[in-house]
């Protein structure tokens, strides 16, 4: 347990094992911890913004989702109207053509009366003017009494 | 274990001697009756006498070269990390070393404030140097020694930290640290804090100025023979166990339980005396960093 020379080599030791420490040892470790660090932490960064992009995308489906479900909504709904309404017109369609058709049919059936009317009276004429020929029993001059004829006629 | 012809201080004694290697005086007679001649002579010393008559033109070749070689173990350890250190995944052994150098560098972050790229290679210097200084207490007392009695060698202290020489050798590359940057930062601040602490009075100088050497020479004294003071301890129970083996078969059992219970303990105090002298090298350089 002598103090001699020993003591001064451990202290030159120490300076050369310290020396290599601070120039070849340290810095490249620090430095390749520090750039782990940096790394990680951008990692964790990159992780925490996707993890708020998934969100927000997940939003924005929810979103484009519910339009979509508005948007098909609407179109069926207006189908929907569309079909009613030409449900609708046809059936006006329908009716004025019925109408209009129930009209001519009426408007015919005046004339084929009017005809027959006229005819009738016509016949009832020349009846009544044969039977006045047979009472008085002479030939009556149709054209001498085609007024008073006619004037029968008309009052029938 | 002690040999057939040693008694147990022998053993203890032997154990305890260092390998030196040294200048005799001249006229110092030697062990096998042989009288050094003029001029003296460089000789490997055979035994504590022949070492304490060495003086201090000595050096112990075991811890020597023991605390080199660590050191070296130390140093190619770190750099081959170094060298494969990049940011992506690390390998096993890249990841101690790492956790190694993040705890030290949380250390010296959180003790000291000034700004100096030495302090954390320096802490992780002596944290690692020390902690494999210290590690070698765990190889049992025998085995080196005993191997290198065999080739020849006759005396081996494996503990460097054991050894004086080599604790206040890093106490004092702290100290000299000290003084160092205590004059470069404070200038005359630091002869300020020498002189007029804690009495602010011209005419207390010499009273300030003697407490604060004692306080300042206190520090490195403090900080190498704490060291040694414990592994030395340690080591010697350490002996003191091995000794018991010698004491008879019936004592193989509890000699063998005490030496694995004290090999466990010693485990955190190998591991707390690495961090002490770490930790204190930073706080002392912290303090010669701060005007008060």
């Amino acid at each position: 347990m002598n103090i001699n020379l020993t003591l001064i080599g451990q202290m030159v030791a120490f300076v050369c094992f310290v020396a290599f420490c601070m120039k070849y040892v340290w810095p490249p470790i620090l430095a390749a911890m520090q750039e782990r660090e940096n790394k990680i932490a951008e990692g964790l960064a990159a992780a925490d913004r996707a993890n708020h992009d998934l969100e927000l995308a997940k939003e924005k489906a929810v979103e484009r989702l519910r339009e979509a479900k508005e948007e098909a909504a609407a179109i069926v709904d207006a189908a929907n109207k569309r079909g009613n309404q030409l449900v609708e017109e046809a059936k006006q369609a329908a009716q004025v053509e019925a109408q209009r058709v129930k009209a001519s049919a009426q408007a015919e059936i005046e004339q084929e009366a009017n005809r027959a009317r006229e005819q009738l009276r016509g016949q009832v004429a020349a009846l009544s003017l044969a039977g006045a020929e047979k009472i008085l029993g002479s030939s009556i001059d149709p054209k001498a009494h085609a007024d008073l004829v006619d004037e029968l006629a008309a009052q029938l | 274990m002690a040999g057939e012809t040693q008694t147990i201080s022998e053993y203890i004694v032997h154990h305890l001697t260092n390998l030196t290697y040294g200048k005799l005086p001249a006229g110092f007679e030697r062990e096998d009756g042989s009288i050094v001649g003029q001029g003296g002579a460089w000789v490997m010393a055979h035994g504590g006498e022949e070492s304490a008559a060495m003086g201090f033109t000595a050096i112990h070749v075991d811890s020597m070269l023991w605390s080199i070689g660590l050191g070296i173990i130390f140093c190619w350890m770190f750099r081959g990390v170094a060298k494969k250190a990049q940011a992506g995944v690390p390998s096993r052994t890249v990841n101690m070393v790492e956790m190694i150098v993040g705890f030290v560098d949380n250390t010296v972050r959180d003790t000291f404030h000034g700004r100096n790229k030495l302090v954390a290679p320096l802490a992780l210097t002596i944290f690692v140097w020390v902690f494999l200084m210290n590690l070698m207490d765990l190889i049992p007392v025998d085995l080196v020694p005993k191997l290198l009695e065999l080739a020849g060698v006759h005396y081996q202290k494996i503990v460097p930290s054991t050894d004086p020489n080599i604790t206040m050798g890093m106490a004092l590359g702290v100290f000299i640290l000290m003084l160092y940057y205590s004059i470069k930062v404070k200038g005359m601040g630091f002869v300020k804090e020498l002189t007029l602490n804690p009495f602010n009075h011209p005419v207390f100088i010499p009273v300030n100025l003697f407490m604060e050497v004692v306080g300042l020479l206190a520090k490195p004294f403090s900080l190498g023979l704490r060291l040694f003071g414990n592994m030395y301890a340690g080591e010697m129970i350490f002996i003191l166990i091995a000794a018991l083996f010698s004491a008879g078969i019936a004592w193989a059992l509890p000699a063998g339980l005490l030496q694995i219970g004290w090999a466990i303990f010693h485990i955190l105090v190998i591991t707390l005396q690495a961090f002490i002298f770490m930790v204190l090298t930073i706080v002392y350089l912290s303090m010669a960093h701060e005007d008060h």
